[in-house]
């Protein structure tokens, strides 16, 4: 499979803040073939920590998308039948525009004067991209956790260019917990000297305080169950504890490992702008009820949950249907089984990838 | 001869194997909205959607169902059939239909109004326990029937709430509810003398 990467240049955006940003990139990677009455376009989104590189292996780093095994020939969004997009989002760190960008009117990078953004203007940033690509109507939006929240609000934001919307693991609007936890993973970085305010770039990053927040980042992408499974009590490369605060389990070695990766591939100022994008997220922000923020939708909704994702749980997609179905929107709804907690979209697939190619198919029928 | 009259028996004996749903099919009227209450794999919306382009929407408890019916493009929600209900708004659709499953509700009466808030028409089928099978079973055995139509033992039946043809005449009269058509069948065959006792199952279109 042919991955295209690329970056668009825009003259300027308006953020829901007010403020402006110009100009703007955006960084994006295509998979499959546009088809000539362009109606075959599905717009992939990532979660929080995502990029644009969402399948086949990419030529810089070899490595594969985030979301390839959903991605590709036959797979669930089938790239024979389809033309897949990827667009890091606004805010992020790999190639859009972000606090780590260089502010043209400065000539230093943003940093923490990087004005606050929502997922509104995520989608926002990628509706002019869309419509640089020159298409009309996308077949689909999809994504999981931040991504699913970003198919939500296309289906508010531009009804009449989305036909379907398969918003998966997410909610209308962040809980409190789902707050909290973001709120630990930025007391962290900006708790690490190293922050220095956010003006630490061409110096030592806030890596510890980085690190920090991804490894409570990952303890809320996994399960009880399955860290049980994967760790359990088990010691590493020990027999006996060491009695001292070196690595002594196995689950410390894992976080401790997948914090420092971390920190090698993602912004400290983007981690802050990012999640506090998911906090402001709410679709009944300023209207009466979450139907009443539906009204607008015109898309059919695939909306998938995961029996084990306590981060995501099951009850806040629940929420989401009744809103739709009191609107009277087409939408199929199930809670897929799986031990991998709120991952379960990224880890656990097949049958999510069986629902999505049967949803699409039929969605596809009806376009063509 | 035409092509569409062997794919219609084939869509009852082959295809679903169920009298019930041929007289739905017959009922249903071409590109109307239809949900289908415990709509198990979704089998009949989509030979519906198929032939007669209806809009059709199903509600199902089970996962592994509801899974099977996404796959062939049908929108199906997980939930029970009560709390599916609620959400919809008033004459949502032109048909709601409750196929061999109000004796499964835990409240059935509440079940059939809100049915006929939520859809324009309603449409019932329930397997009869008037049925003179039935009752020559519990005549002769003294212990909860078992038949054809009602197989389980009476500890493992998913069935709480056995009625027949007059106890549901009763219950849409009770509600001042209008019966359209009732269909009586016995096997594939249709019934018309003596339904209580010789119709397996009923089929009833009613409106408010």
């Amino acid at each position: 499979m042919i991955v295209q990467a690329n970056t668009v240049r825009f003259d300027s955006l308006t953020l829901d803040s007010g403020a402006t940003l110009a100009p703007v990139e955006v960084a994006y990677e295509t998979y499959g073939e546009l088809n000539a009455a362009k109606s075959n376009s599905i717009l992939v989104l990532h979660a929080f920590s995502g990029d644009a590189h969402a399948a086949g292996i990419s030529p810089e780093t070899g490595k594969p998308g985030w979301w390839d095994n959903m991605i590709g020939p036959g797979k669930g969004f089938d790239t024979n039948k389809y033309f897949v997009i990827c667009t890091n989002v606004l805010g992020g760190c790999r190639g859009t525009t972000g606090p780590g960008s260089i502010n043209p009117a400065t000539g230093c990078p943003y940093a923490m004067s990087f004005p606050v953004i929502t997922i509104g203007d995520m989608v926002r940033l990628q509706s002019m991209l869309i419509e640089h690509l020159g298409i009309r109507k996308l077949l689909a939006v999809s994504g999981g956790s931040m991504g699913g929240m970003q198919a939500l609000e296309w289906a508010v934001s531009y009804p009449d260019r989305v036909v379907a919307s398969i918003p998966i693991a997410t909610t209308t609007r962040h809980s409190a917990q789902q707050i909290a936890f973001n709120e630990v993973g930025r007391q962290a970085i900006m708790a690490d000297p190293d922050w220095n305010e956010g003006n630490y770039y061409g110096k030592q990053p806030p890596g510890r305080g980085l690190a920090v927040a991804r490894m409570v980042g990952h303890i809320t992408y996994m399960s009880d169950e399955s860290m049980r499974e994967k760790f359990g009590r088990r010691l590493r490369g020990k027999d006996n504890f060491g009695f001292d605060f070196e690595v002594d389990f196995e689950v410390e070695s894992y976080l401790r490992y997948r914090g420092s990766q971390f920190v090698s591939r993602f912004d400290a100022n983007s981690y802050l702008f990012i999640t506090k994008a998911m906090d402001y997220f709410d679709l009944t922000n300023g209207r009466s009820s979450l139907a009443t923020a539906l009204e607008r939708a015109q898309a059919r909704f695939l909306v998938i949950s995961f029996s084990s994702d306590w981060l995501y749980p099951t009850y806040q997609s629940q929420e989401m249907v009744r809103a739709l179905r009191a609107r009277n929107c087409d939408v199929a709804y199930v809670e897929l089984v799986s031990n991998y907690g709120h991952d379960s979209f990224l880890v656990d697939v097949a049958e999510q990838a069986d629902m999505v190619r049967g949803f699409l198919a039929s969605t596809f029928e009806k376009v063509q | 001869m035409t092509v569409e009259e062997p794919k219609k028996q084939a869509f009852v004996h082959d295809l679903l194997g169920r009298s019930d749903y041929a007289i739905i099919s017959e009922i249903v009227e071409p590109n109307s909205k239809v949900l289908d209450l415990g709509c198990g794999e979704g089998e009949l919306l989509e030979w519906l959607a198929a032939n007669k382009g209806v809009q059709g929407r199903g509600v199902e408890i089970s996962g592994s169902k509801v899974q099977r019916a996404i796959q062939r493009g049908v929108s199906v929600y997980q939930g029970d059939i009560d709390e599916g209900l609620a959400d919809y708004p008033d004459q949502a659709f032109d048909y709601v239909i409750l196929s061999q499953t109000l004796q499964e509700t835990l409240y059935p009466r509440h079940v059939l109004q809100d049915m006929l808030r939520v859809g324009r028409h309603g449409i019932v089928a329930f397997p009869n326990f008037g049925h003179s099978s039935v009752r020559f079973s519990m005549l002769m055995s003294g212990r909860a029937p078992r038949t054809k139509l009602f197989p389980y033992e009476w500890f493992e039946s998913p069935n709480i709430h056995f009625l027949t043809v007059h106890d549901f005449e009763e219950l849409v009269a009770m509600d001042n509810f209008v019966v359209e058509r009732r269909y009586f069948l016995s096997g594939s065959r249709k019934v018309t003398l003596l339904p209580n006792l010789r119709a397996e199952v009923a089929v009833y279109l009613v409106k408010k």
